[in-house]
């Protein structure tokens, strides 16, 4: 670590792995609901457990890109944060809010459009912790050196907040509220979340292959290019049957098509990169992660999106488990992997070691992944048929669940090793360092 | 190719092409505002009570079981034609009382059966919701959704 301030990640990678916990708990539950109907169903209600689910997943993905800001940002701009003490406060304000968002839930205290249930204290919380880290950030970076890195980081930083904005709006007629929360949900995760995800990749990419900057930073806006522009109109994909105009069935096809490209690109960029530099960084488990995240975006978020991005396609599967499929590939390999990649790499520097041994690290990647792909291969298979029955043969909606509990079963199974990779991922971040045999020392040292 | 695109046109592009694509969302959705409005929903019947009752379903969170216009969870029945699926547009007294009775019902306790939380609505909370989801089920949706059941 060559600033002291860096260390301001630490405890925030901490609270987003503890959330990491917490939401993937909620989500086995509420996966073994699927299977034992009755389990829980008054004291904690599937809709809870779903509230839960989502919202800590969005929550320890925004403290993992504060944590990665904190880290990244001195070494972009060569100098200390600009507040120490506002990054604690930061934190301080953002967990309580978290917490107490999920101590409501349990207690039925929420609102009730879906993913922005936070009760309207918690969100204006929220906004002010997000402020206060913005304001952090932009200082450090206006009175450092400006990197394109940077640059893009913080334009990503600050479209969250902006278009976070639309969360306060909630319109009487249905359709209108549906129209604007997309300009919440989807801008989010499929546009700015997207700068933010491709200026991680790039810090780690600069930093464990050591290819020219120039290179990996023309690159970088070429992908944020794509993302916004594809990312913006690529929006019209929610606007088919919600009471819009049936132009955006014609956008919406369109520009779901081009929405793949960054993504595609970013599989290009990293791996042209990282073969260019010869694989020579010692720490393999993050440049694996780093390699396996635009993968899974690319497949999650790219393909499965766009599989059912055609009108004539969604007219049938709009709100089946197949967007349920989707959506869990999506998450975990667009946002999910690229907190784990940035939290493999910053981690052994925060804490003080070399990079430690990266087996368990190394075996919780691959467990993890072939779970999720358990889990959306199980959905996927689920929607499919969901749709043939329900929409095609019009039986009723719960004679087709009851046909559907085999995939129902696998997807819990696959929950299962989902969270044993989980800890031993936890476990391979905070547990104790153990140091590399000598030999791998010694061919580290001459790589 | 890439020798062509220097840094700063790479830039110049991305910055240009984003506010030149957010303009034409922004333009599009706000038509699209005034469409909704004026055209695909009957603002003339968006009366209290179906505000009342949206604020009902958003209370109690049902988008977390429940679809509406697809979007949503997919653990229960979508929820945007159920008006019609209980046959309101042949018998609207019938479809309420149906729609009452069920909610009343809840939970079932069946073994092995999903169940629903009992949310202890109150008669004017049930029409209220009620009125909501019947509104909702003259959005004009484009076809949507293919089959009766949802």
């Amino acid at each position: 670590m060559k600033y002291q301030t860096q260390a301001l990640a630490f405890p925030y990678f901490v609270a987003a792995l503890v959330l990491f916990m917490v939401q993937v708990l909620a989500g086995i539950l509420a996966g073994s609901i699927y299977v034992f109907p009755n389990f829980l169903s008054e004291s904690i209600p599937f809709h809870i457990l779903r509230m839960i689910h989502t919202n800590a997943l969005l929550v320890w993905l925004l403290l993992g890109y504060f944590g990665a800001s904190y880290f990244l940002i001195p070494e972009e701009s060569e100098r200390e944060i600009h507040s120490p003490r506002l990054a604690w406060l930061q934190l301080a304000v953002f967990v309580f809010a978290a917490l107490a968002a999920v101590g409501g839930y349990l207690s039925g205290v929420h609102e009730g459009r879906e993913f922005l249930e936070q009760p309207l204290w918690v969100k204006i919380l929220m906004v002010i912790a997000f402020l206060i880290f913005i304001y952090n950030i932009t200082m450090t970076v206006l009175q450092g050196r400006k990197t394109v890195v940077s640059i893009v980081l913080l334009l990503g930083l600050w479209g969250a907040a902006l278009f976070f904005m639309f969360a306060f709006y909630n319109p009487d007629n249905l359709s209108v509220d549906k129209l604007y929360w997309w300009w919440v949900v989807h801008v989010w995760v499929e546009g700015v979340w997207e700068l933010i995800m491709s200026a991680m990749l790039a810090f780690l990419l600069i930093k464990m292959t050591g290819v020219d900057r120039e290179i990996i930073e023309k690159w970088l806006y070429v992908i944020v290019g794509f993302s916004l522009f594809s990312g913006l109109l690529g929006t019209g994909h929610h606007y088919y049957w919600i009471g819009t105009p049936e132009y955006w069935q014609w956008i919406g096809i369109v520009f779901s098509f081009l929405e793949v490209i960054p993504f595609f690109a970013m599989i290009l960029w990293s791996f042209y990169l990282v073969r260019k530099s010869g694989r020579n960084h010692p720490n393999k488990a993050a440049l694996l992660w780093s390699l396996g995240c635009p993968i899974m975006a690319f497949i999650g978020a790219g393909l499965l999106g766009l599989m059912h991005s055609f009108p004539s396609i969604n007219f049938y599967t709009h709100g089946t488990q197949l967007t349920a499929a989707h959506g869990h590939l999506a998450f975990y390999g667009a946002y999910v992997m690229l907190n784990l990649a940035f939290f493999t790499y910053a981690m052994p520097a925060l804490r003080n070691a070399q990079p430690f041994n990266q087996n368990l690290n190394i075996w919780s990647f691959w467990l993890m992944n072939a779970a999720m792909i358990g889990i959306t291969f199980a959905l996927l298979f689920a929607g499919v048929l969901q749709t043939h029955l329900q929409r095609v043969m019009n039986l009723g909606y719960m004679q087709v669940q009851s046909q559907l509990e085999l995939f129902y079963w696998l997807r819990l199974g696959s929950g299962v090793f989902f969270i044993v990779g989980a800890l031993i991922f936890i476990y391979s971040m905070l547990g104790p360092v153990r140091e590399v045999s000598a030999t791998r020392k010694y061919e580290h040292h001459n790589a | 190719m890439t020798e062509h695109l220097t840094k700063s046109a790479a830039r110049n592009i991305f910055y240009g092409g984003s506010v030149f694509f957010l303009l034409i969302f922004a333009a599009l959705t706000i038509h699209s505002h005034f469409y909704v409005i004026n055209t695909a929903t009957d603002e003339s019947t968006l009366t209290e009570s179906v505000v009342r009752g949206k604020h009902v379903w958003e209370r109690h969170s049902c988008i977390n079981c429940h679809s509406l216009l697809g979007e949503g969870a997919y653990f229960a029945p979508e929820l945007g034609n159920v008006w019609i699926r209980y046959g309101g547009q042949q018998s609207p007294e019938g479809a309420r009382a149906g729609l009452k009775a069920w909610m009343r019902a809840q939970p079932t306790r069946i073994e092995g059966r999903r169940q629903m939380p009992q949310f202890n609505l109150s008669e004017q909370e049930l029409d209220n919701l009620i009125d909501f989801l019947e509104w909702t089920s003259r959005i004009n949706t484009l076809g949507w959704p293919p089959s009766i059941s949802g």
